[in-house]
């Protein structure tokens, strides 16, 4: 007998097939990873196992028993937890006022007994085995501390099935070692887990087994120990992936620099020096919050700074992202939903919004056809799965939306009159699946071809290695070191990037 | 391998239809309809010529204001100004009249300075990054008791009769301001839904961080809005001295509310980023009729306030459900 169940899960919108026919089982005590591309359905799987959405046919079983959540409190009152990607903590409030949320133990006067909910905290805390302070408002928390107090709000109400929801996302290696301790003493105690995840070395690191989604349909189950990364990998996908960087071709010895800039924070006494050639990509590689995405936000203008800069030799000014566009400087900022995209808005409003000039007639007016046309031919350009121009984005996977963000500076740098000089990557594959990252690399290679210079910001060590033309490794706010051709290794990376090297 | 262009042929027409459904205009069109229907069943007179033209005669003034609310409600912002900027553009421009002005220089005296005070109230929000409500509220404060210093609290009259052309004159058969209210809408139509600019209002509203980071000037297109709403609030107050022939420094009472109301009826997000003018000129002929149909059966004004507030809740909640 499974602990749980999920058999011939069906599941359309709007009339399109999200999940068709998926099963899954997981025992008392397993970790079972769910695999899949983006739009393969492990997101609606997973909110219809925590009764968030409903399913069309199948049923779900818990201890062999078809339970039918109507929402997420019935699923999580019968024990099923779910830690979210994007956090749902009150960020003013406690760790302990957080777990307790809705459900504070009273008294006989109806009044909150905040002794009984630090027993309770503490409790949870010495069952995860970590340290934790559970009376700092969770806004001031690391970011794997926070999700540590999502997992024991999950726990608060007994889960015996918890899901994680891409865990290890946003969390730095050590932090991630963390939580696979977490991870082993809940399994220890017999608590279920689905695990989801893009790493595979995390998948064999913590997985007994895994089940593959493609397409909204289910591929496959497999032992963990009996499989290995590229079997898995081609269930994803669907075919081998061989070659996920593209070739590299040697960068001109005489490429003219494109961009030379010093930046200093305010308040600092250290300027960052950023070089760019022609055609070039530097990576940004650092620890997670090493201030990577701070200097490119500085560089661009949307954080204070002095800065001087010279692009194409010639001394520029910048004050807003705006001034940066002018000069033909963009960035793809490293969270798609806040500060990317215009979710509620259609794939051409997002696209066109900063080059709606290339659509002019009679003066002020934007011509909707050619608009419209361009749109659809830049999506088509970079493969973005959605209905059309007008879907709405906040409706696409994140692999997609990714693209989607790329057809907007790829409009950019296809306009003729206007163009880029430099486009900034931040992060640009996270959350995304293998095939679309394949994909995107070949995007920003083919983006230097045309003349652009790349500043690739990223935590995936291969993805900086396989990239870049050069690199520079951040720690602690600054850049400490600039590595080039044979130097760039992830040895040598990881060394300054953790002051190993000093 | 999935193009847009293949997938996107056959569901053209499917797409039209829900992009109906979905269009903000279609709920409040719905209650509009409603609500006249209602109106026109239960007395008689409501349907007559004479009656409809008074409605939206009645319902221009609001319906002007409304629409530069739009554009900074669209933006996610709120514009509590303006009826004192109408009461004071009005006295402002009928004290320059009786002090010997062309009836031009007069308007364009009013004009400008609603326009001012909108570019005051924009710059605190976008330069000096003040919250819209706060800054507003002052300026509405402000507003109110500069129209009473101005008029010493009396209406200013004897204004030339040339000048009652903007509030009680027909042309081609049409009451005049039913015809500047129209005329803004299409302007405001075009701009919204064919310029750049209405692309960024809307996109600000829509998530402003992204807005900025892409590399649109978000400070300009906040200084545009509320100068937009401070401009319609003085051409709200050149219709209103035109027919009441004074300006009347108390005029304005409970205005910004009204036009609020209006945008939101007409299917506009309050948090931004969703709405169409046309949208705002349904809910504003909406609340027209509403107060015309009252008085035509003779409810209480104080019911009357009531019966309004309770049509909005019911509006604003008919969207949540759409909107989940």
């Amino acid at each position: 007998m499974s602990l749980l169940s999920l058999e011939g899960i069906s599941k359309s919108f709007n009339g399109v097939a999200a999940l068709s026919e998926v099963s899954l089982t997981l025992e008392a005590g397993e970790v079972l990873a769910l695999l899949g591309e983006n739009g393969a359905g492990k997101s609606t799987l997973m909110k219809i196992l925590c009764g968030i959405h409903r399913p069309d046919a199948g049923e779900v079983r818990l201890d062999d028993a078809r339970v039918e959540f109507r929402n997420y409190r019935e699923a999580s009152a019968a024990g099923v937890g779910i830690v979210f990607q994007e956090f749902s903590l009150v960020p003013w409030l406690t760790a302990i006022e957080n777990i307790f949320l809705g459900r504070e133990p009273r008294n006989a006067f109806g009044l909150i007994q905040r002794s009984r909910m630090r027993v309770d905290a503490e409790r949870l805390v010495g069952r995860l085995g970590i340290e934790l302070d559970l009376d700092t408002p969770v806004a001031a928390l690391s970011v794997a501390d926070q999700q540590f107090v999502e997992i024991m709000k999950a726990l608060s109400l007994d889960a015996r099935v918890l899901v994680l929801d891409e865990p290890t996302a946003p969390l730095t290696p050590s932090e991630v070692e963390r939580l696979f301790a977490i991870v082993r003493a809940l399994k220890r105690e017999g608590v279920g887990m689905i695990f989801i995840s893009h790493h595979m070395e995390e998948i064999f690191e913590i997985c007994d087994r895994v089940t593959v989604l493609r397409d909204g349909g289910y591929i496959g189950t497999r032992e963990v120990a009996a499989s290995d990364a590229a079997t898995l990998v081609e269930m994803m996908v669907g075919r081998r992936v061989d070659t996920v960087f593209p070739p590299r071709p040697p960068l001109a010895a005489n490429a003219p620099l494109v961009l030379e800039a010093g930046i200093t924070a305010p308040g600092s006494a250290q300027t960052d020096r950023v070089r760019l050639r022609h055609g070039e990509i530097l990576g940004f590689a650092g620890l997670v919050g090493s201030g990577r995405s701070e200097l490119a936000l500085r560089l661009i203008g949307a954080l204070p700074a002095s800065r001087q800069m010279r692009v194409d030799g010639r001394e520029a000014k910048i004050r807003a992202p705006a001034d940066a566009l002018a000069l033909g400087i963009g960035l793809l900022p490293e969270s798609r939903k806040q500060q990317g995209l215009i979710l509620p808005f259609s794939c051409l409003d997002n696209i066109t919004l900063n080059q709606l000039g290339r659509f002019r007639h009679a003066g002020v007016l934007i011509d909707r056809g050619s608009e419209h046309a361009e749109v659809e031919r830049l999506m088509d350009q970079v493969r973005v799965k959605a209905p059309g121009a007008d879907s709405v984005v906040g409706e696409l996977s994140g692999g997609n939306q990714q693209k989607v963000v790329i057809s907007r500076w790829l409009g950019r740098v296809e306009d003729v009159e206007r163009g880029m000089r430099v486009l900034i990557f931040d992060e640009p594959t996270r959350g995304i699946d293998i095939g679309a990252k394949t994909e995107i690399y070949a995007l920003i290679r083919a983006l230097t071809e045309r003349g652009v210079s790349i500043l690739l910001i990223s935590s995936e060590l291969p993805e900086i290695i396989g990239l870049s033309d050069r690199v520079a490794v951040f720690r602690k706010g600054h850049i400490v070191a600039e590595l080039e051709g044979e130097e760039i290794d992830a040895p040598t990376i990881m060394a300054h990037a953790t002051g190993g090297a000093q | 391998m999935t193009t847009t262009h293949t997938a996107s042929t056959p569901r053209r027409g499917r797409s039209r239809l829900t992009r109906l459904l979905r269009s903000p205009v279609f709920y409040p069109l719905i209650g509009f309809v409603i609500v006249f229907a209602l109106m026109a069943l239960i007395n008689d007179n409501f349907l007559s010529t004479a009656n409809l033209t008074n409605v939206a005669r009645q319902g221009a003034i609001i319906g002007i204001i409304a629409v530069g609310m739009s554009f900074v409600i669209f933006t996610g912002g709120i514009d509590l100004s303006v009826g004192p900027v109408m009461a004071l553009t009005g006295t402002v421009m009928a004290g320059l009249m009786v002090i010997g002005l062309p009836i031009g220089l007069a308007i364009a005296g009013g004009l400008g300075l609603g326009l001012a005070i909108g570019a005051f109230n924009g710059a605190c929000v976008a330069f000096a990054r003040m919250p819209p409500i706060i800054v507003t509220l002052a300026t509405m404060g402000i507003c109110k008791g500069l129209a009473l210093i101005y008029t010493g609290g009396y209406p200013i009259s004897g204004l030339p009769a040339g000048f009652s052309f903007f509030g009680r004159a027909t042309l081609l058969g049409i009451q005049v301001p039913i015809l500047i209210m129209l005329a803004v809408y299409a302007i405001a139509w075009v701009v919204l839904h064919h310029t750049p600019a209405g692309r960024y209002v809307y996109a600000i509203g829509g998530n402003e961080e992204a807005t900025r980071l892409t590399g649109i000037r978000v400070s300009r297109y906040k200084l545009m809005v509320y100068s937009i709403s401070g401009l319609t609030a003085a051409l709200a107050g050149l219709v209103l001295a035109s027919r009441l022939m004074s300006g009347q420094p108390n005029a304005g009472t409970g205005f910004e509310l009204d036009a609020i109301a209006a945008v939101v009826l007409g299917g506009a997000a309050i948090s931004g980023g969703r709405g169409v003018i046309l949208g705002t000129l349904v809910g504003a002929m909406l609340l027209a009729i509403l107060n015309n149909g009252l008085n035509l059966l003779g409810v209480s004004p104080y019911l009357q306030d009531v019966v309004k507030g309770a049509i909005i809740l019911l509006a604003i909640l008919i969207q949540r459900g759409r909107a989940s």
